[in-house]
């Protein structure tokens, strides 16, 4: 990779995505950085790490001990009025969830970037959704990447959201496929960032000179400590902004740097009776799938979902309540119940009339390769069925079991 | 000043119902962390503040033995590692008081705990938290107990002028959770230091050290037999945590001898 030459270079890299993760960082000039390796994230630290040697990145960097080190020390940083930035992966996130919860409860607009892959146990080293999506009730945004220049865009995005806010945001990047990849990043100038995002300087920060007791970020708030569900209410208040919060910024984005993402895209819907929601990597190869289909005269849709938390309720209902078929394809599992993109999915259309026959295929666990066949396959599966009883559709399974009565009425697609 | 305190006894008692603590004539902030994290929030505070161009603001992480030996633990030592410009208190009571006194690893041998009820008192000796502070060559170390008030503003006026990882270790009884009489605190802290238990001592750079106190030294018994959490230990045992003592300070004394 060749050297990133600074200031006022507009410019296209070949870079992969925990490489667009910190360019994103470094774009938005944070004071502290720090992160802890993980595979497949080791890339992020290590890359801020010679922005910094460089003279790039002018903030402070620190090789911090542990995940958990590395939440708490930028929430330290941020509760002192600073922009800050960490990332991580997998377990290093399940050991941030003490921190994760701290953060949003004390209103701090921290960016994290999160390589997505599968807890153990087995170990796993490649791409699951579980391990972002297990935190979901923290009070943390969620955004999921497609490609490595929405990664680093939205890394830049998601400070604005997070700043205007006070909410923390998870900028969610596939590992592997996203993590590994190269791709082209177009990299904007400085100056462009800049006029997009303000510096961040919030009125409440630790000064060391007034007394308070804080344990959360406006201090107004502690005028009601010990009222929890005050305190919750303020903050749920707060999250019911985001979405169209990220709305304006992506917006915002788009007319600064001519492309954008939305919350939700939808992609090819017009006239679809079918629509298949996905998030993430994938969202590219089943892109191909609706075009090819849709030149075999198909009428199939995609819906992509960018924002998973908040949840984009009213424009996932704009979108898909009047559809007959929408599949969920997802990479994770909440074992014993379903996917979670599909089980949020069916609250949010709850109550639509009619509602759309709801498929939710579980696929690409741990790195299984969710392939254009295998979405052909979901597609076909549906247009042949009425929505199943099972909650989960098994797609890209090996092989079939035949042990007991779960795997006799187990719907499996290999 | 900031003062960055995590769930212990002095979190409630320096925040509620209002923070109280005036420092220079102004009061300074507190902020509560989670209960592992207090060196790593003070650190990431002053970094931060660094960021913004104050370098005067002192950061101070106020812990208790359970947030320092245990589960802060990491975080103390990466702290003293990287050598983080902070200054880390740990006020030790010799378990988690806060909740009930349940043992810590600051809890000493023979000690009843809530979570340690005779005949399974602490079977385990009480992690010497100086020496492996020492054990990270940060710029300063310092024992203090309540006893000795001239003793520990010395101390801290001195570390307020060292830049880096300052710690202190301080001895603070507690009437509950030892098990002894109210008007008996700065006694109980004095015998601690005249029995050789709690050294009063100084280490700079992890190298050298300076003993601030060599009492003629009284039995540790005397000490031992005013707190209900020994009440159940038999002479022998007691002996037995004497000849530990003994060990150890004249251990303590020849290393402090040592010229590198």
């Amino acid at each position: 990779m060749g050297r990133y030459r600074g200031e006022g270079m507009d410019m296209i890299k070949v870079i992969t995505g925990n490489e667009a993760a910190a360019y994103g960082a470094l774009l938005a000039q944070p004071g502290v950085v720090c992160a802890y390796p993980i595979t497949p994230q080791s890339r992020i630290p290590e890359q801020l790490s010679e922005f910094h040697a460089q003279g790039l990145l002018k903030g402070t960097f620190v090789n911090v001990e542990s995940e958990m080190a590395a939440l708490g020390y930028v929430t330290g940083a941020s509760m002192a009025g600073v922009r800050v930035f960490t990332a991580t992966s997998s377990q290093g996130l399940a050991w941030m969830h003490e921190g994760l919860h701290w953060a949003a409860g004390a209103r701090l607009p921290i960016v994290m970037a999160n390589v997505n892959r599968p807890l153990g146990a087995p170990w796993n080293l490649t791409c699951d959704q579980i391990d972002s999506l297990a935190q979901r009730d923290t009070g943390w945004m969620q955004f999921y990447c497609e490609s490595n220049q929405e990664i680093m865009d939205t890394v830049i995005q998601a400070y604005k959201i997070s700043e205007s806010l006070s909410i923390p945001s998870m900028v969610c990047l596939d590992g592997v496929y996203l993590s590994y990849l190269s791709e082209t990043v177009e990299i904007p100038e400085q100056a462009a960032v800049d006029e997009y995002l303000p510096k961040y300087d919030p009125s409440f920060k630790l000064a060391g000179g007034g007394w308070k007791l804080y344990d959360i970020a406006p201090p107004e708030q502690d005028a009601h400590a010990g009222d929890l569900m005050r305190d919750r209410y303020y903050l749920h208040k707060l999250e019911s902004k985001c979405v169209a919060r990220a709305l304006e910024c992506d917006e915002e984005f788009r007319t600064a740097f001519g492309r954008g993402y939305p919350p939700v895209e939808e992609y090819c819907c017009e006239n679809a009776d079918t629509v298949v929601v996905m998030s993430g990597s994938a969202v590219g190869t089943c892109r191909s799938v609706i075009d090819s289909m849709r030149q075999q005269g198909l009428s199939v849709g995609m819906v992509k979902i960018k924002m998973f938390r908040p949840f984009p309720k009213e424009l996932l209902r704009t979108a898909l309540g009047e559809k007959k078929k929408v599949l969920v394809i997802e990479r994770d599992l909440s074992p014993g119940q379903c996917g979670i993109f599909f089980q949020e999915l069916k609250w949010a259309l709850c109550g639509s009339d009619p509602f759309p026959e709801l498929y939710g295929f579980v696929s690409g666990l741990g790195g299984a390769d969710i392939t254009p066949r295998l979405i052909e396959e979901a597609i076909r599966f549906s247009s042949n069925s009425e929505s199943p009883n099972q909650d989960v559709i098994w797609l890209g399974l090996a092989s079939r079991e035949d042990q007991d009565e779960y795997d006799r009425n187990a719907i499996t697609i290999h | 000043m900031i003062i960055v305190a995590p769930p212990g006894c002095a979190a409630p008692s320096i925040s509620f119902p209002k923070p109280s603590l005036v420092y220079e004539g102004r009061r300074i902030d507190v902020i509560h962390c989670p209960f592992g994290s207090a060196a790593i929030i003070a650190g990431g505070i002053k970094s931060a503040l660094v960021a913004r161009g104050d370098t005067e603001t002192q950061v101070v992480a106020w812990a208790g033995d359970g947030a320092t030996f245990d589960i802060g633990f990491g975080g103390v030592s990466a702290a003293a590692e990287r050598n983080e410009n902070i200054i880390y208190v740990c006020y030790d009571n010799e378990a988690y008081m806060n909740t009930g006194n349940q043992r810590s690893g600051a809890t000493p041998w023979g000690a009843k705990t809530a979570t340690n009820p005779p005949p399974d008192q602490k079977s385990e000796n009480k992690k010497d938290i100086m020496w492996i502070m020492m054990g990270h060559y940060p710029p300063y170390t310092a024992s203090a107990t309540v006893a000795y008030p001239d003793d520990l503003m010395t101390k801290a006026r001195k570390a307020k002028e060292i830049s880096g990882f300052r710690f202190f270790h301080i001895l603070t009884p507690c009437i509950p959770g030892w098990g002894y009489r109210s008007e008996l605190t700065v006694k109980i802290s004095r015998l601690a230091v005249q029995t050789n238990l709690f050294p009063l001592y100084e280490i700079e750079d992890g190298t050298k050290i300076t003993i601030n106190k060599k009492p003629k030294a009284k039995k540790l018994e005397e000490f031992v037999k005013l707190q209900g959490r020994f009440k159940h230990l038999t002479s022998h045992e007691i002996k037995q945590m004497q000849t530990l003592v003994e060990k150890r300070w004249d251990r303590l004394n020849r290393l402090a001898d040592l010229r590198e």
